[in-house]
């Protein structure tokens, strides 16, 4: 039971650090802090379908960029309400997941890699393509969202509680997914299809809904992106944004929920940080990071406790086993 | 007719490249089943490493073979310093190695060079045909010989000589050929050596058409995906095949087809490499593949 008492604590400690956050730091790093927020939703979406149920996703910047644009869209030309435009963004979103879904049953493995790559590679071409609808290449601008008056919250400050709040609703609402029986279903698919369907789990429909729904995260992060940055282009939307959410989740660590956040960290201040030093250092690093973290610390960033905790408790050689979570199995993907 | 005899010859020459670049990925696939995401930039670093030797005063022929062995070596040291270890892993794992190695390489060749445009000078002299009407550009002619010429190569290595034989008994079952004395992990080296040079074969070959730049072969590495979906990822004959059938189509859409033009022309081989693993999952010319509990 105390182990479970520490885990609250701890949680309640992070959340109290992430409301007061706001509080200590200038406007430009509050708006980091949210896009920290708006990636981590992404990435957490991302990790339900890799890291959960095994299916690799290189194209989850395409479903970002349908959210993103979903949201500026209906702000900038229809004048709709920004928090309504967050379910707006993630419907639009799912619904693009589940049509892709299906056709992604038939692909395993390299092969639904290879073809989310390629929808990665289209997703600005595509925005070009309806510039009359997307103002192609020069971008579209849109109204942050702003403070209410009388609460006394700057308007960085109310953008970044604003997405705080609307973060903690999804990854309760992952959680939540992951450990009930919809989770152990969507987990048993990863670790052995064929045994997972002889157990009686309709395959078929688990994965479509689960590329939805990640399809879905992702667009609500694609919303909360213009949230904070007030502008969606073409440019922000590359192959990048996709291999940056995916090298988020091997650091935060495969199937792991609160994983997305250290995930989330690195892909907004990596690129800051190095960006400072050289304009190659960036992409540099994330494959630095992406090799060695497979190399060393299979699990990520997530596992790093445990990590340690195993290798002071070992006795001798003994137990060396990786843990459940460390790997995400699929072999039969492969021929 | 002329305008639509030359559409489809430069589809068949770019379609070329495609399949150079598609049959590396097919060499590594049937030697270590990894499907190597990094294979373009590779491609994109040798062909640096081509200019950077001919900038120093090197004739163009010797700056290619430079950079053909730098690359055999260096596709050879990273399957057994980086894939190594992960061989025989998931494929998720591969797919994350792979990629980390895209962004590395890419990085690297733009802290070494630049994103600077450069122009590449070409092998071929800068002239054209006439025939049926159609101008064709010696260069086009020149770069469908030049991977029939390597496919022939590559059909003889495999199938008439003592290495080729073992490099295909390794891939098909490691450890029944170590029993007979194949030294498998230097078969897989040598694959990938192998796949690296053709990648920087097809490197040099593209890059006078566009310009030389880290993001070289972005696109190219779509393409060749497509192509080598399309032929089967097993098939060497199926990632030539492959590489002409998406060069013409994309060539043909681009031009005859108004909403496609230029900008959508990547629509093209993503439509088909969604077709084809839809329908046929194994490809034109590839084995199907079976999954066992």
């Amino acid at each position: 039971m105390s182990e479970r008492r520490v885990r609250i604590a701890t949680l309640v400690a992070a959340l109290a650090v992430a409301i007061l956050l706001p509080f200590f730091f200038e406007p430009f790093r509050n708006n980091q802090f949210s896009l920290v927020l708006a990636y981590s939703v992404a990435v957490l979406g991302l990790n339900l379908l890799v890291g959960y149920n095994g299916q690799i996703s290189l194209g989850h910047g395409f479903f970002f960029a349908l959210g993103a644009y979903t949201s500026a869209l209906l702000i900038a030309k229809e004048s709709v309400p920004y928090l309504l435009t967050v379910p707006a963004a993630g419907v639009v979103a799912f619904a693009a997941g589940f049509v892709f879904g299906v056709p992604a049953l038939r692909l395993r493995g390299l092969y639904l890699a290879l073809v989310t790559l390629s929808l990665a590679v289209v997703a600005p071409q595509l925005i070009k393509r309806w510039g009359s609808l997307t103002e192609g290449t020069q971008g579209l601008t849109v109204n942050q969202p702003t403070a209410p008056g009388g609460i006394g919250l700057a308007n960085d400050q109310y953008i970044y509680l604003l997405t705080l709040a609307i973060a903690a609703v999804m990854f309760l609402l992952a959680w939540n997914l992951v450990r009930g029986q919809t989770g152990r279903s969507i987990m048993a698919i990863r670790d052995n299809e064929i045994s997972a369907k002889a157990m009686g789990i309709n395959i078929a429909r688990v994965k479509t809904r689960v590329f939805a729904v990640s399809a879905g995260y992702a667009g609500v992060a694609g919303a909360l992106y213009v949230f904070t940055v007030g502008f969606v282009a073409p440019e922000s939307f590359t192959v990048t944004l996709s291999l940056g959410l995916l090298a988020a989740i091997v650091v935060g660590g495969l199937g792991s929920v609160t994983g997305a956040v250290f995930g989330a960290l690195f892909i907004e201040f990596v690129p800051v940080w190095a960006g400072d030093v050289n304009q190659a250092l960036t992409g540099f690093v994330y494959g630095a990071v992406l090799i060695a973290f497979m190399f060393v610390l299979p699990g990520g960033m997530a596992s790093l406790g445990k990590r340690i905790k195993r290798i002071r408790k070992r006795p001798a050689k003994q137990d060396t086993r990786p843990e459940r979570t460390e790997r995400t199995t699929a072999r039969e993907g492969l021929t | 007719m002329a305008e639509f005899v030359q559409v489809v010859v430069d589809g068949v020459a770019t379609g070329s490249i495609y399949g150079a670049l598609a049959l590396a990925l097919v060499l590594i696939f049937r030697s270590t089943s990894v499907v190597n995401f990094a294979q373009g930039e590779m491609a994109m670093f040798s062909t640096f490493v081509a200019w950077g030797i001919h900038q120093a005063g090197v004739p163009l022929g010797l700056a290619l073979l430079g950079a053909f062995a730098f690359s055999f070596a260096a596709g050879a040291i990273i399957e057994r310093v980086v894939i190594r270890p992960f061989e025989g892993g998931e494929p998720l794992t591969l797919v994350i190695v792979t990629l980390g190695l895209f962004l590395l390489i890419n990085s690297a060749a733009g802290w070494i060079w630049g994103f600077n445009n450069r122009s590449f000078p070409s092998a071929f002299p800068d002239s054209s045909v006439t025939i049926v009407g159609a101008r064709l550009d010696v260069e086009s002619l020149g770069i469908v010989a030049v991977l029939i010429v390597v496919v022939g190569l590559l059909y003889l290595l495999f199938q008439r000589t003592g290495i080729g034989l073992a490099m295909r008994a390794a891939a098909l079952n490691p450890d029944a050929s170590r029993l007979v004395g194949v030294r498998v992990g230097r078969m897989l080296m040598l694959g990938w050596g192998l796949a690296a040079l053709l990648g920087a074969l097809a490197g040099v070959l593209v890059a006078p058409q566009l310009f030389l730049d880290p993001n070289l072969m972005g696109g190219v590495l779509v393409y060749s995906f497509a192509a080598a979906a399309l032929g089967g990822f097993d098939s060497a004959i199926g990632a030539v095949v492959g590489g002409w059938i998406i060069g013409v189509s994309e060539n043909v859409a681009g031009t005859y087809v108004n909403f496609i033009g230029a900008d959508l022309k990547i629509l093209v081989p993503l439509g088909i490499i969604f077709v084809v693993l839809l329908v046929k999952p194994s490809g034109l010319f590839g084995s199907p593949e079976v999954a066992r509990a």
